[in-house]
């Protein structure tokens, strides 16, 4: 038998199941969250619970702990387990050319309105590890318009984008990404983009000479620039609706009239406060553009 | 628009469309109950909520992030996103796959015994991978009910298998009876909370 992925339950297989109290651990979840907020400044409280808590749960047991007052304990008086959490908590698994179809829209759909603009700025909310990033300067390189963008990439956590800097990809990835790429409209191979350094594939560094890797939160900081396009896909989905309100407005607030907002695949503007003020540019891959005043 | 109070689960793999068809075509849920279904597929654009959706009673549609949850609709998740569910609506996540799968059956359990602990009930279907067992031990933690196709009756039986070795399921039935066994165990699911 396989080991739990989540709690540890001593009764189990042992007669009848105990209703365990979710009750119980939506209060030890609450605690724990306050508790990091009030002690370290990391605001986990609106981001959204399920995920969460499986996330929270992952490092309960990666800890050798058996709740969530068990990993509190651990935070609260050990700055490393804080840092390890924090990782887990901040790192969303992303992929070059996710969604292939959307990045065929970018070519098709986005690149003609970018290239009316003398210059072009680009922000991408959220970029992890940086996989995004690297494919959009790749197609912009590819569409003409390499040379007159800067693309602003940024994310909540130095670490991270100091992963994204280096521009290292697992190479046993490279195979399903140079496919995507294929399917995104990609014009020539994506292996000319890299470079084969043991068992990783290392991103040609001159892509990234019109982007800036910055630290920014979408939970708590402001706008710091206007945008022509800004990317945010499968980031705004990890907070709760309150949490996703305070962004939208965050990327009105960031957008020159009729700029452009992408997001995930399966993410709308629908229920939000700002629905209106948006027309829908491509309703597939979720491409929608601010109104002109 | 009522609120949804019971929620059924059912997770597939090889074989898990034509077995998930079969059951849903069946299948009378009390008017509170919704449905979210996870079942493996390739990360590609798919049609799949309207091949599903045919000869079903109900609205069969692929999930959003925060999508409310409303009585009498089946969810599907989408292709290459986990779905999870909260109390009251769906999430996405794009986390590491779980099983070598994303979107996993795990994921979905787990986060629907969070939410829904006594009033949900979980199926397993018939596939080749052991996902869906982890998912099942959560669901019997939180005092839900695990349904699991009899592997005897599954295109592949080493996912039913799995969670029925592991002693986690309350019943197992062959195929064709799953749509009344379901049904009784939704309409029992948390009568008493």
């Amino acid at each position: 038998m396989s080991g739990p992925a989540g709690p540890v339950d001593p009764a189990d297989g042992a007669g009848p199941p105990p209703v365990a109290t979710a009750d119980v651990e939506d209060v030890e979840l609450d605690v724990l969250l306050e508790a990091i907020q009030r002690v370290y400044g990391y605001d986990f409280r609106n981001y959204a619970r399920a995920s969460l808590r499986r996330r929270l749960w992952r490092r309960v047991t990666a800890e050798g702990r058996s709740s969530l007052s068990g990993l509190l304990e651990e935070v609260l008086h050990d700055p490393g387990a804080m840092e390890r959490l924090r990782v887990d908590l901040s790192v969303t698994v992303t992929s070059m050319f996710r969604d292939p179809p959307f990045f065929l829209a970018l070519r098709e759909q986005v690149v003609p309105l970018l290239a009316t603009y003398p210059f072009v700025r680009i922000w991408v909310a959220g970029c992890a590890s940086g996989e995004e990033v690297y494919s959009l300067a790749i197609l912009l390189r590819e569409e003409g318009l390499g040379d007159r963008v800067r693309i602003y990439a940024t994310d909540v956590s130095d670490e991270i984008l100091e992963r994204a800097r280096a521009g290292r990809v697992p190479l046993d990835k490279m195979r399903t990404y140079s496919s995507n790429y294929l399917a995104g409209g990609g014009r020539d191979g994506l292996s000319r983009y890299y470079e084969v350094e043991g068992r990783w594939a290392r991103m040609d560094p001159s892509l990234r000479d019109g982007v800036v890797f910055a630290r920014h939160n979408l939970a708590t900081d402001g706008t710091f620039n206007e945008f022509h396009l800004i990317l945010c896909r499968n980031v705004l989905i990890y907070f709760d609706r309150i949490l996703q309100q305070r962004v939208h407005q965050l990327f009105d607030d960031s957008l020159v009239p009729l700029g452009l907002l992408a997001l995930g695949a399966r993410e709308s503007l629908v229920g939000s406060h700002l629905q209106a003020t948006y027309e829908t540019v491509d309703a597939e891959v979720r491409i929608y553009r601010r109104s002109g005043t | 628009m009522s609120a949804v109070r019971r929620l059924l689960v059912v997770g597939g793999s090889w074989g898990g469309i034509t077995a998930s068809q079969s059951v849903l075509r069946a299948l009378e849920l009390p008017a509170d109950a919704a449905t979210a279904l996870v079942l493996h597929r390739q990360p590609i654009r798919s049609a799949l909520a309207e091949v599903l959706g045919r000869g079903i009673g109900c609205p069969v549609e692929e999930a959003e992030d925060k999508m409310p949850l409303a009585p009498g609709r089946v969810y599907v998740a989408p292709p290459d996103y986990h779905l999870l569910v909260e109390s009251g609506w769906l999430s996405l996540s794009t986390e590491e796959p779980v099983k070598y799968s994303r979107p996993a059956i795990d994921v979905l359990l787990e986060s629907a015994a969070d939410a829904f602990g006594p009033r949900l009930v979980a199926v397993i279907l018939t596939g080749a991978s052991t996902d869906g067992t982890d998912g099942a031990r959560a669901v019997r933690r939180r005092g839900g009910t695990v349904i699991v196709q009899d592997p005897r009756t599954a295109e592949q039986p080493v996912m039913p298998q799995s969670v029925v070795t592991a002693g986690l399921a309350d019943v197992v039935a062959p195929l064709r009876d799953l749509p009344a066994v379901i049904a009784r165990a939704v309409d029992r699911a948390g009568a008493s909370a």
